[in-house]
């Protein structure tokens, strides 16, 4: 094993900056990442065995005890349970015979939950080995496990049925569907490929390229919403030897899945939006970072890179353009939805722990390797070639004055045609749902755990970056969905597990919101307790980056819009309960040392 | 104007926020203009002589004496007010909950680097000893908390400020840099 580790250190060149990678392949060839293994890279590389020990443990899909040969990680998102979670888990615990979070004492069967992988419209869904299987039933689990304990392949389990449009190659051979159901300006094969590259960038400037883009008035896809062609102005500006254009892929906002479409789908197009961007910006390498959950796609995505390299769309003097030369590297991440924070994914880029940095300095000045760097999200690169290609004034008819252009949004939950959807910004919250088929609505989320929760009395409002923005996820639930134990809670838990934990805001806050949110649940709610989520919640602003800043939108959004849900559960007969019992917390400790429990009651 | 009686303890926390009140430095001693200490470390008057007006916790409670403190602390000040993050949140005690008791305990008495002079792998277990909880509790999940002032530790400036709003009747003003964690 030594010496497979030696050679997986020298296939990236001794680089710390690849640990990433390096911890990627070890686990492959190992199946875990242990102590001594830690010391042996310690020994190797410029990193200290506590660097890396950093590394390992703040990624999911790391483990440093050894993990099963077959790995079953169960999504475990909010439709994933609206799905049919319960029953799927039950099938398989029986079938392996484990609980969640246990490996079969034989080293086959591993069963573990994770975090929304990215498959809203097709759950309940699993990630078994790097391969997906979605729309998951009982009696197809049944017939998963006892396949796997035949010593069927993860092939031959996923052939049985196949994705649509490029699912279905050989290359990507999955049983995710894309599920497209409306196109407009971006999706719209219209396109011929390539076209920016081969026809537009030789006979244009790069400033003229930042101004069309600029003029286009496009807002960053991912969340965010910041002006596309300031932030390559600003990158362009910066100074430094060297500068990267980085397509942030990592998509972990529970509900989204149209970068999954995008890049299975329209790859060459998000690639040359990267290829454009680094034309504009001056940059000479650009960065995919893609989320652990979508390595079923890696190989395929490295595939079309290739292609483009033979094409002469990478590499040097693209397109006959002197000195214009530009390569791509797609990164894995290891599942951490703080990765999606572009100074973590950068953090992350560089080999560490995914822990956003302090800002200023932006990523613009000082980014991948504390030089100039754009971030995008797949999608705004992808909508930028067609910006490029059909102008700027195109683009500003499309949308609202607020809000230019189209958005895709990742439509799932309670209603008949979960999806993808392309539409133009402003549309209202009502012709969504009529759109994707939902009725009986109780609640639409939008903009995903971090956005907000909102009932009829704002369906008329609409998409755009002032009234609601979103990064794509809408999330619909029915009159028969208990908001507060399925959705709220779900999203506190979710906001709970993927805090970095740097600041002790985010650390601790969401937690404390999630206990009173329990004691409410748990029928020992007051008045109080409901005044005080609300105005504590507003701590969480203090916290270094935007997981934080939102965490407590689940439950701010709630209580604001659907206030009688909590006070029906209230306890109006006392100002204060505080829900705690001292005999029965200090049972535990009394038992493992040994000694009876005295109360002192005069205290 | 009649002076307010204080009272301050220190619960799971590291003494910190008690620093902090100290570098309020020589305003310390307009302070007393203001107030009278009734229980706390910093006179070392250990129980309750009189009715108080405001009690300022430092630190959650980790085990049962720090429970039956606060709950004495509910009952004698009119006024509560959790100081600190400790006091807030838990803290950076907190970080044990979430991992059984059992391994803390284990790890802390039996199993860690530094217990080789146990070496009769004894675990604490005198009556007279304070018994933990099963987590790390921040003060507003035992008792009522009326106010709350974030910092770890709170600043001085901010310490000073609440007292004197609270004192005076007037509003507290928060600024973003008072607040803002890093
Ligand atoms: C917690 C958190 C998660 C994020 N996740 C993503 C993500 O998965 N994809 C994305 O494009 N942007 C994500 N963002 C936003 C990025 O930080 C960044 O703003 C974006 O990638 C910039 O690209 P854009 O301007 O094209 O939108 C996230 C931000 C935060 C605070
Ligand atoms: S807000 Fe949360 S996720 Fe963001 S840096 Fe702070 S601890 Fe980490």
């Amino acid at each position: 094993m030594k010496d497979r580790i030696f050679e997986i250190i020298s296939k990236y060149n001794g680089d710390s900056y690849r640990l990433m990678d390096i911890l990627h392949d070890i686990q492959a060839v190992a199946g875990y990442i242990d102590h001594a293994t830690i010391a042996l890279l310690a020994d190797k590389l410029p990193l200290s065995a506590a660097q890396i020990e950093e590394t390992v443990s703040f990624y999911h899909f790391y483990s440093d005890k050894p993990l099963a040969k077959f790995n079953i990680y169960l999504n475990d998102s909010v439709t994933a349970n609206m799905n049919g979670r319960k029953e799927v888990l039950a099938a398989f615990e029986a079938a392996c015979g484990i609980k969640q979070g246990q490996v079969t004492s034989d080293g086959t069967l591993g069963l573990f939950p994770t975090s929304c992988i990215g498959m809203n419209d097709q759950e309940p869904a699993a990630i078994i080995n790097d391969k997906v299987f979605t729309r998951l039933t009982p009696f197809r689990v049944k017939q998963i496990v006892n396949g796997l304990k035949h010593g069927l392949s993860l092939d031959d389990l996923v052939v049985e049925e196949c994705g649509d449009g490029k699912n279905a190659l050989p290359e990507i051979n999955s049983m995710v569907c894309n599920n497209i159901r409306r196109k407009g300006a971006l999706l719209n094969h219209d396109y011929k490929l390539f076209s920016v590259i081969n026809d537009i960038l030789p006979n244009t400037s790069s400033d003229e390229i930042i101004d069309i883009v600029s003029e286009s008035n496009i807002r960053g896809r991912g969340g965010a919403g910041f002006p596309t062609g300031l932030k390559w102005k600003f990158g362009s500006r910066a100074k430094g030897e060297h500068r990267y254009i980085i397509c942030n892929a990592d998509e972990g906002e529970p509900g989204t899945f149209k970068d999954r479409v995008l890049l299975t789908e329209y790859p060459e197009m998000v690639f040359e939006g990267m290829v454009t961007a680094g034309y504009a910006v001056g940059a000479d390498m650009g960065l995919l970072y893609l989320r652990y959950e979508y390595k079923y796609l890696l190989s395929y995505l490295n595939g079309v890179l290739e292609s483009m390299r033979k094409n002469n769309y990478l590499g040097k003097n693209i397109s006959g353009i002197e000195d214009f030369d530009f390569d791509i590297r797609i990164q894995l991440g290891a599942g951490a939805y703080i990765c999606g924070e572009e100074s973590a994914l950068i953090e992350s880029l560089e080999g560490k722990r995914g822990e956003p940095r302090d800002k200023p300095p932006f990523p613009v000045e000082k980014g991948y390797m504390n030089l100039p760097t754009v971030v995008n999200n797949v999608e705004t690169l992808a909508t930028v070639v067609k910006i490029i290609k059909n102008g700027a004034d195109w683009f500003n008819k499309l949308g609202n004055k607020d809000s230019v252009g189209t958005k895709v949004l990742s439509i799932s939950g309670d209603c008949r045609f979960p999806g993808i959807y392309e539409v133009e910004w402003g549309l209202k919250i009502g012709d969504v749902l009529d759109m994707c088929g939902a009725d009986n609505v109780q609640a639409i989320q939008v903009g995903g755990p971090s956005g907000a929760l909102i009932g009829e009395k704002d369906f008329h409002r609409e998409l755009s970056y002032s009234d609601l923005p979103t990064g794509g996820s809408m999330i619909v639930f029915n009159k028969n969905r208990n908001l507060l134990t399925e959705v709220v809670l779900n999203f506190m838990n979710f906001f709970i597990e993927e805090s970095c934990g740097t600041c002790s805001t985010c650390r601790n806050m969401p937690y404390v919101l999630r206990e009173k949110l329990l004691k409410v649940i748990n029928g020992r709610g007051v008045k109080q307790d409901i005044e005080d989520m609300t105005s504590w919640a507003r701590l969480l602003n203090v916290s270094r980056c935007g997981l934080g800043q939102t965490a407590a939108n689940p439950i701010v959004s709630s209580i604001k819009n659907f206030r009688p849900l909590y006070e029906a559960l209230l306890n109006h007969e006392v100002e204060y309960d505080s829900g705690f019992n001292l005999e029965t917390s200090v049972l535990e400790s009394c038992k493992v040392v040994g000694r009876q429990p005295i109360f002192h009651h005069n205290a | 104007m009649e002076k307010k009686i204080i009272a301050t303890t220190s619960l799971a926390g590291c003494f910190g926020c008690h620093m902090s009140i100290l570098d309020i430095d020589e305003r310390i001693l307009d302070l007393i203009e203001l107030v009278e200490f009734n229980k706390s470390p910093v006179d070392d008057i250990k129980t309750f002589t009189k009715p108080v007006d405001i009690g300022i916790i430092e630190g959650g409670c980790c085990n049962s004496e720090n429970v039956e403190v606060l709950r004495s602390f509910r009952k004698n000040c009119k006024i509560l007010i959790s100081l600190g993050e400790c006091a807030i949140m838990g803290g950076l005690p907190a970080l044990r909950n979430g991992i059984p008791i059992e391994e803390c305990l284990n790890e802390a008495y039996l199993n860690g680097p530094t217990v080789g002079l146990n070496t009769e792998h004894i675990m604490p277990c005198d009556d007279e000893l304070p018994m933990l909880l099963d987590k790390v509790y921040p003060c507003h999940e035992i008792v009522k908390i009326d106010y709350y002032l974030p910092g770890c530790p709170p600043r001085a400036d901010l310490i000073w400020d609440a007292l004197v709003a609270l004192l005076t009747g007037s509003e507290l003003d928060l600024p973003y840099e008072v607040v803002k964690f890093d």
